[in-house]
């Protein structure tokens, strides 16, 4: 097992990052009125492990024990009916699915399950209906239509079913949603933080760790922890005994962009934009996703520019992401962010040297 | 066997208004159902308005309150955005519920029952315009026998044929004074403690939206008790800390590019929603005294831009690093315009 699996804490009093949240949370479903919550912050901040241990504290270890299933829904779409493919997570109390995976069916998927749970609520021995919890995964990549239908669904069925969803960006949730939920803000680890999970996990697996190295990963993570424990399991895997000089290896992916970055910098011609493409298609064909690929060139190139180019190439990158969301082919939009860059740079470099 | 959690509702239903009479803030729509009790006429209805204003509650009231329990189930039905609308539906289902006659109009165990059905057609906005269209027909064809309620938020998503035939009621965001007293009188069924600072704090940050300012007090009441200060309402309602805003704010001031960059990182390793963020630093941009209004007219701008571009789904951190740029640019007086245009 990884280690981001095997040290992922299982109960709200092992967090060792948010333990404030934590408790609050164990607070908060103490009563079982507890409104439906939207968890939200960047990536591999902890999110997942909150709620994991959330469903544990309602509903002891039995929340546990889920089973992977493939399931098809049969949906009956006006004048036809189609089949939509997802996996689902579930126990007896709770399921979780991310519904984005269903593209533009997702409001299908959402309608029919808490339709689903609703009709077959679990019922104690005293034959008292309790209450399923339904945990929905990226709610920022669902549609517009799918959000809308759940507006009046979570308040319809919220004695049969509380919602957990968690995302990435709240800002990509409708008004509507966020005001039908409990919102909680989980941010990302300070780099101590990671350091001292990171020496836990070291500790627990018996490891010798020079003075440093762990804040030199949790540097490297960009505040991510699930970043710096992989690399650390990488580091681990590399050399061991560590030496305090031993490198941090960077992600294969970061490294061709810093690669592309020079390109750019160093010849601004069509040719130079072909060469560029493949390299932006091998990216993508690698399933990085493009609005990464595109942060992360700006970054590269804002390390390396001057002060004046950085309003502007940052306004680009901007306008240029934008357009990504809005069209279909994420490589134009990569392609013309490059072309717009080596123009300006091109100019730039023409009104400063002749 | 796993436990199984007793269900019970959360503060939000368990305090919606089951009597119109008791929807606050809507006086008018409030004075025509009244009306409507007394006499049992009714017009075809649209309600509109930002979330947590009452549309759903007034609407599920007047029907409850027309036909009781009993009849309820012939005499409603609750059509909402999470219910297939397509055209189909509209044509099929609307059309079964509504042919089947419903009699003479005679009291029933104590409610009016007028001889109509009411077809609530909630989150309408949301229907494609094929599927309203599809509706002007309906509506025409059985106007003697139903009643329709549309509710939206958006009254510019409904076609115009559809609510031309209605009777239109705008819902406001609820005034401070009304979130007060509604505040109070939750918690003292919950037997809340709220000192007037707490109280003040809710009804602002919840902006006019009810059911907000309820969850937050729900969720505040789980976390910090039953004596809850205006700092604890703060930290559960996920407004950014001043500090937070003055900091990026700082930063464009500075006119050095790669501090704001560095703010702006933090701001989203922080979790903070970006969209808040842009109506945070309107606000702190609109009030301050030392920013020229042309300054702040191209800061606003920007916000705009940004703000739809968010809606859009673009991303955070480069809609957030290009508002602060031009923050800069405009705060120290750089040119508007990129140089190295071509
Ligand atoms: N409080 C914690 N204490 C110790 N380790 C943690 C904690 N929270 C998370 N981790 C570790 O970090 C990893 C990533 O966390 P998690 O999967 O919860 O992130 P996430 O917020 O769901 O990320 P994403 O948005 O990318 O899905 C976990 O596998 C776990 O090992
Ligand atoms: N005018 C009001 N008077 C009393 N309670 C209200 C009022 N408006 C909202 N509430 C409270 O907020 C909750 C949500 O209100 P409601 O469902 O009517 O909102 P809505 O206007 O339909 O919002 P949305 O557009 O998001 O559907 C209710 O359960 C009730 O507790
Ligand atoms: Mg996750
Ligand atoms: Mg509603």
């Amino acid at each position: 097992m990884l280690w981001v699996d095997k040290y992922r804490p299982k109960t709200l009093d092992q967090i060792m990052v948010h333990e404030e949240v934590a408790q609050n949370l164990k607070k908060l479903v103490s009563e079982q009125d507890c409104p439906h919550l939207l968890f939200y912050g960047p990536p591999g901040s902890g999110k997942k492990t909150l709620i994991m241990a959330l469903l544990r504290q309602m509903f002891g270890t039995g929340a546990e024990k889920v089973k992977v299933e493939n399931r098809t829904w049969k949906v009956d779409a006006g004048s036809r009916s189609i089949d939509i493919e997802l996996t689902t997570l579930s126990s007896a109390n709770h399921i979780e699915l991310s519904p984005g995976d269903a593209g533009f069916q997702d409001r299908y998927i959402v309608q029919e399950i808490i339709k689903e749970m609703a009709k077959n609520r679990p019922i104690d021995t005293k034959g008292k209906k309790g209450f399923k919890v339904l945990v929905l995964n990226e709610v920022d990549k669902l549609s517009k239509e799918a959000q809308h239908s759940l507006r009046r669904t979570m308040e319809k069925y919220s004695a049969y079913c509380r919602l957990i969803l968690c995302c990435n960006s709240s800002s990509r949730v409708t008004e509507a949603i966020r005001s039908r939920c409990l919102n909680v803000r989980i941010n990302a680890p300070s780099e101590e933080q990671i350091v001292k999970v990171l020496e836990f996990i070291g500790k627990k697996e018996g490891l010798q760790i020079p003075a440093g190295f762990a804040a030199r990963i949790a540097e490297k993570s960009n505040r991510n922890l699930r970043r710096a424990i992989l690399t650390f399991e990488t580091c681990r895997v590399q050399q061991y005994p560590f030496t305090s000089k031993q490198t941090i290896p960077p992600m294969d992916w970061e490294e061709y962009i810093s690669e592309i970055a020079s390109d750019i910098m160093k010849e601004q011609s069509p040719k130079r934009l072909f060469q560029v493409r493949g390299k932006l298609y091998e990216l993508l064909i690698n399933c990085i996703p493009p609005e990464i690929i595109l942060k992360r060139l700006l970054y590269e190139l804002l390390r390396k520019l001057d002060a004046e180019l950085k309003h502007d190439v940052c306004h680009w990158a901007a306008y240029y992401e934008h357009r990504m969301r809005l069209g279909q082919k994420a490589i134009f939009h990569l392609e013309a962010f490059v072309a717009k860059f080596m123009s300006i740079y091109k100019a730039f470099l023409i009104a400063t040297f002749g | 066997m796993a436990p199984v959690l007793q269900s019970s509702q959360p503060w939000v239903e368990k305090y919606r208004p089951k009597q119109v009479k008791d929807v606050a803030h809507q006086d008018e729509v409030v004075r025509v159902l009244t009306n409507t009790l007394e006499t049992g006429s009714c017009p075809h209805m649209l309600f509109y308005g930002p979330p947590g204003t009452g549309k759903t509650t007034t609407a599920l009231a007047i029907a409850h309150q027309l036909f009781g329990p009993e009849l309820y189930k012939s005499r409603v039905l609750e059509l909402n955005a999470s219910d297939d609308r397509g055209i189909n539906v509209v044509r099929t289902k609307i059309k079964d519920f509504a042919a089947v006659a419903v009699g003479s109009g005679q009291r029933h165990s104590g409610y009016p029952c007028p001889p109509y059905k009411i077809i609530v057609l909630d989150e309408a906005d949301s229907m494609t315009e094929d599927a309203q269209n599809a509706l002007r027909r309906t509506m025409e064809t059985y106007s003697k026998v139903t009643r329709f309620f549309f509710i939206c938020n958006y009254i510019s998503r409904i076609i115009e044929p559809l609510a031309s035939r209605c009777a239109k009621f705008r819902f406001k965001p609820l005034s401070e004074e009304i979130m007060s007293s509604r505040i109070l009188y939750i918690c003292k069924e919950e037997g809340l403690h709220l000192d007037s600072e707490a109280t003040a704090t809710l009804s602002s940050i919840s902006q006019g939206d009810l059911r907000r300012a309820i969850t937050y007090l729900q969720s505040a009441a789980r976390l910090f008790g039953s004596s809850i200060s205006s700092k604890d309402l703060i930290s559960v309602s996920g407004v950014i800390p001043a500090e937070v805003v003055q900091a990026l704010l700082a930063a464009c001031k500075s006119g050095n590019f790669d501090l704001a960059n560095k703010e702006v990182n933090n701001f989203i390793a922080e979790g903070y929603p970006a969209s808040q963020m842009l109506s945070q630093l309107l606000e702190a941009i609109v009030e301050a005294d030392d920013i020229s209004d042309e300054q702040k007219a191209r800061i606003s701008k920007k916000l705009g831009e940004a703000d739809k571009f968010l809606v859009d789904g673009a991303d955070e951190y480069l809609q957030l690093l290009d508002v602060a740029s031009c923050t800069m640019r405009a705060l120290c007086n750089m040119p508007e315009e990129f140089s190295y245009e071509s």
